[in-house]
């Protein structure tokens, strides 16, 4: 499987992302610049972490204007796994891909610490892995991870088991209904704050995030055989 | 548009506008000999800053000359943006440590932020990829608003940039002291990786060859910073707000990138950040060390205001710029790279061969003077040195105990006091994981980055007992590199050479110059007991508010190697059953101790005495035990002494406690701050091979899975003893809770 790896001007957990697929996953990772026209070649897309155009504006505000944002939402509409971690899931609430918004966290301060995250779907591609209801340390790293919605965008996400995570005991952020991560009504796009990158290898403290990755691996395989 | 005339030369001489720029009356009669006529204002300008302490170390000088600077470890010494050192495999580390104090105390998010950007542009400019950064922070007690509202904003300040930019903050040290109170101390430490051949120099050379300016555009933000850092702080010190630089890491990212792009094109010829000085240091140091000129048109330099002068433009310390030579006819594959990431490049100049900087702006040569005479002969003062009258007095005195009545409460009490409380309320702020690489995260005695694509890694720390410095200069210079260094040998790591940021009040007050002496001195013997060589760092001088001074504070950086990942080791004990051990004898030692600010509220007598043999010997044994894989964890016994260790060694580790006993009377034995001490612990199957190797280490007791600390004396009698958790949500929160009550 091989997939691309965004990178606006100021992502920088690019790195990152690159080396957890590539050494960790040992699947096919290519860097992909902001102003490409073309992920045709690419069976998955992932959005990193960092401060695109430094958060100006507003934290994806500017990104989702790029070239390969409109690539990005082709490949979502052609049903290929897209995630988006910490500025990704900016990226993609600004893009529309995802419903919702990222506000400053509630005590207004940029926070980094490793946090208990429940699996509350495990029926989605990125996360068939896990068990459902488990709870995996993810590190996060933010200070707009406060997730928002409007009470029917709630209540559509709750009806059509969208939420795919949850922070576990304490909500670091003050995000509605603890949300940590959610997907698209068609289930291969993910946004979340916490990094599973970051979460790839037990010389870094843990391996939890691992599972995910494989989750859309093992996915992507499957549907290959069976259409081959 | 600029409607203010510029006085003329006689004006400048006359009235003596030389000396609102920091200029003597001697220093400006030399610059007239140089020149052989009076300067103009421009002129005037480049030599006031370019001979301010800040670039020339003038006063330091002299004092810089006793650091060790070689090794066979050593690539690149002081001199260039950072020093080199070889780790092997064709790669090397790059460091550096600078300080941001004077901005940081008008504009405390700004002067910190910017104090990050300039040190991270040093290290990229080496050609190195910067993968880690550390801090040294220094603030009054946490009492009043002021305060607080410093040490708030210098932490977001530091956050702010480094998170953006992506390089991870990794570890660090802050104390609090009445002395700080109005000159807050922010000294950033940047960490780089780069391999031999990368290696880059800020150099001019080649006659005909272009001069070219990258990065954000000059606007009037920081005019003369050096000349501002270089003068004590005021009442009237509000006013040189605009001295302080506005930081942007996210157009210091693309500046990065894009520099490491440049870097690996053979059309490069040299390198420099526009850091403290900006356009005049990078052009005059890099045509100087050179041994060639430089020739600029200023009509092309990217201007983010209208009217500019040439004297403005020169002295702007506007953030996030580079100078580049680029061999000439090559500027457009240089350009190329720079517009990917929608920055500027262009050129502003070319290399000539008659040594000299020359400036012209407006189709008129507005400045033309020897780039050596700006970047190499600066006045060497020989300031005039006296003992304080303090440390005769201090001297004098006996070792004695501050009186004790309840050792659980002092206890309690010593983890609660800022400088040893848990510093999470901070480094939760800083991203200390992106780049993924990070092996132990801020919290323990040194943090640990991996160098990927290796089993390798780096161990780095800052340190600076000021309180001991204050007491007797030569003892706490020799007890910072020695605590910097145990702190490295119990994360697994073999040190390797320091940087130093060296921050000291009025060096023009003999007692203070007499501190930066005989510290150095103290920092010199250490350097060459413990094998780790100076290999860049800075000086901070005036640091003054109002006529008083900061304490003494040569903070220390040093990075070490992890020869391989195994070998890491934290503080936290690590299973029930294991035998802890102490290595080093326990002397009754309270001269600037943590118990003696607490008990006696003010610090005197005598600091700790330190046998650099005896440290040397002892860090040797203890990493070659770490490095045979007998040893669980490793801990440093300092402020707070051996009780403050113990406590700590717990915090980390889930539900599990200790128990030891120790003789001798308790106040000392608990709480004397005695150097070149280490609390470690050893799996029972291993004692043997351990003792064998560490010949000095003494069995004291064991770790528990009781989730208690308790210390007894040998008769039994329990001198403390309380649950962990209760000593942990004492030690953990008492920043935040600090900083949440009234005032």
């Amino acid at each position: 499987m091989k997939f691309a790896v965004i990178v606006f001007p100021g992502s920088n957990c690019d790195l990152d992302m690159y080396h957890a697929i590539k050494d960790e996953l040992g699947e096919e990772v290519e860097y992909v610049w902001h102003d490409e026209t073309d992920l045709s070649g690419f069976d998955g897309v992932l959005l990193p972490g960092g401060f695109s155009y430094g958060d100006y504006l507003r934290c994806g505000a500017i990104s989702r204007f790029s070239n390969v944002m409109s690539e990005v939402v082709k490949a979502a509409e052609a049903g290929k796994p897209v995630l988006g971690v910490c500025n990704g899931f900016q990226v993609l609430t600004e893009a529309g891909l995802l419903p919702g918004a990222l506000l400053r966290n509630k005590n207004l301060k940029f926070m980094c610490r490793t946090v208990g995250l429940k699996v509350i779907n495990n029926e989605t591609q990125f996360t068939s892995e896990y068990k459902k209801d488990e709870v995996i340390q993810i590190p996060i790293a933010h200070g707009e991870g406060n997730y928002y919605c409007d009470e029917e965008t709630l209540a559509r996400l709750k009806a059509n088991n969208q939420i795919v995570f949850t922070y576990a005991s304490e909500n670091p952020n003050g995000s509605i209904e603890d949300i940590a991560g959610i997907v698209n009504e068609k289930g291969n796009v993910l946004g979340m704050m916490p990094h599973p990158e970051r979460a790839a290898n037990d010389i870094m403290g843990g391996s939890d995030g691992l599972a995910l990755f494989k989750s859309i691996v093992k996915q992507w395989r499957e549907s290959h055989v069976n259409h081959a | 548009m600029s409607i203010m005339l510029e006085p003329n030369p006689e004006q400048i001489k006359e009235q003596k506008i030389y000396a609102q720029m920091g200029m003597s009356d001697e220093e400006f009669e030399m610059v007239e000999k140089i020149l052989g006529r009076l300067p103009n204002y421009t002129e005037t300008g480049l030599f006031s800053v370019m001979w301010s302490e800040h670039c020339s170390y003038k006063n330091s000088k002299p004092v810089l000359r006793k650091f060790p600077t070689k090794g066979p470890q050593v690539l690149q010494g002081p001199g260039e943006g950072a020093g080199i050192v070889d780790i092997g495999d064709g790669q090397a580390v790059v460091f550096k440590m600078e300080s941001h104090n004077h901005p940081s105390a008008i504009e405390p998010y700004q002067g910190a932020a910017t104090g990050v950007g300039g040190i991270i542009r040093d290290v990229f400019s080496m050609g190195a990829r910067p993968i880690a950064m550390l801090n040294s922070l220094r603030f009054g007690e946490l009492k009043t608003p002021r305060v607080k509202y410093l040490f708030e904003e210098v932490v977001a300040g530091i956050a702010g940039y480094g998170n953006c930019i992506g390089i991870p903050t990794v570890g660090g040290e802050i104390q609090f002291d009445d002395c700080y109170e109005g000159n807050p101390l922010v000294n950033a430490m940047c960490v780089g990786l780069i391999n031999h051949e990368d290696i880059q120099k800020g150099i001019a050379a080649g006659e005909g060859n272009t001069v070219m300016y990258a990065g954000a555009k000059t606007g009037r933000d920081g005019i003369h910073g050096a000349t501002f850092a270089s003068e004590e702080l005021t009442e009237a010190s509000e006013e040189k707000r605009p001295a302080v630089q506005v930081g942007d890491p996210f157009m210091e990212k693309l500046l990065l990138e894009a520099c490491l792009e440049v870097i690996k094109s053979d059309a490069l010829i040299g390198i420099q950040d526009m850091g403290a000085a900006g356009l005049t240091s990078s052009s005059a140091e890099m045509a100087s060390k050179a041994g060639y000129g430089v020739e600029m048109n200023l009509d092309f330099v990217p201007q983010r205001e209208t009217g500019m002068t040439a004297y403005e433009m020169m002295l702007s310390e506007s953030q996030e710029r580079m100078l580049i030579v680029v061999k000439k006819g090559r500027e457009d594959e240089i350009v190329k790279i720079f517009e990917k990431y929608d920055l500027d490049c262009v050129a502003v100049g070319k290399v000539t061969n008659d040594k000299m900087l020359r400036l012209l702006h407006k189709g008129e040569v507005v400045a033309e003077v020897p780039a050596d005479a700006l970047a190499e002969e600066a006045p060497v003062y020989h300031k005039p040195s006296s003992v304080p009258a303090y440390f005769t007095e201090f001297q004098a005195m006996n070792n004695e105990e501050p009186a004790v009545s309840n050792y659980k409460e002092a206890l309690l009490n010593l983890l609660q006091q800022p400088t040893i409380a848990s510093k999470e309320w901070v480094y939760d702020q800083y991203d200390y994981q992106v780049r993924t690489s990070t092996v132990v995260t801020p919290g323990s005695d040194a943090a640990v980055v991996r160098v990927r694509g290796t089993n390798k890694g780096l161990a780095m720390t800052t340190d600076c007992n000021s309180r001991y410095i204050y007491l007797d200069p030569v003892v706490g210079g020799k007890i910072a590199v020695a605590e910097a260094a145990r702190n490295v040998v119990c994360s697994g790591a073999k040190p390797l050479a320091i940087t130093d940021c060296l921050n000291f009040g009025n060096p023009e007050n003999p007692e203070i110059f007499w501190q930066l002496e005989k510290s150095a001195d103290g920092i010199a013997e250490a350097c060459i007991a413990l094998n780790s060589p100076v290999i860049g760092g800075n000086v901070s001088l005036y640091n003054e508010r109002s006529g008083t001074a900061v304490y003494p504070t040569p903070t220390i950086g040093l990075v070490g190697l992890v020869e391989d990942l195994a070998h890491v080791t934290t503080q936290s004990v690590k299973q029930a059953g294991d035998i802890v051990y102490v290595i080093g004898e326990t002397k009754t030692e309270f001269g600037g101790s943590e118990l003696q600010k607490l008990v006696e509220k003010r610090i005197f007598g005598q600091a700790p005495s330190i046998d650099l043999e005896v440290e040397a010997a002892r860090q040797k044994a203890l990493l070659s035990a770490i490095q045979s894989g007998v040893v669980q964890s490793a801990h440093d016994i300092a402020e707070g002494g051996l009780a403050v260790a113990l406590a700590e060694k717990a915090f980390g580790a889930k539900a599990l406690g200790v128990e030891v006993t120790l003789n001798g009377s308790a106040t000392t034995a608990l709480f004397s701050e005695s150097q070149s001490r280490f609390l470690v612990t050893v799996k029972p199957e291993n004692t043997a091979k351990f003792e064998e190797i560490v010949k000095d280490a003494v069995k004291i007791g064991a770790v528990t899975d009781s989730n208690k600390v308790v210390i007894s004396n040998e008769d039994g009698t329990e001198w403390i003893s309380g649950s962990v958790d209760e000593f942990r949500s004492a030690w953990k929160g008492a920043i935040s809770c600090l900083l949440n009550s009234e005032a």
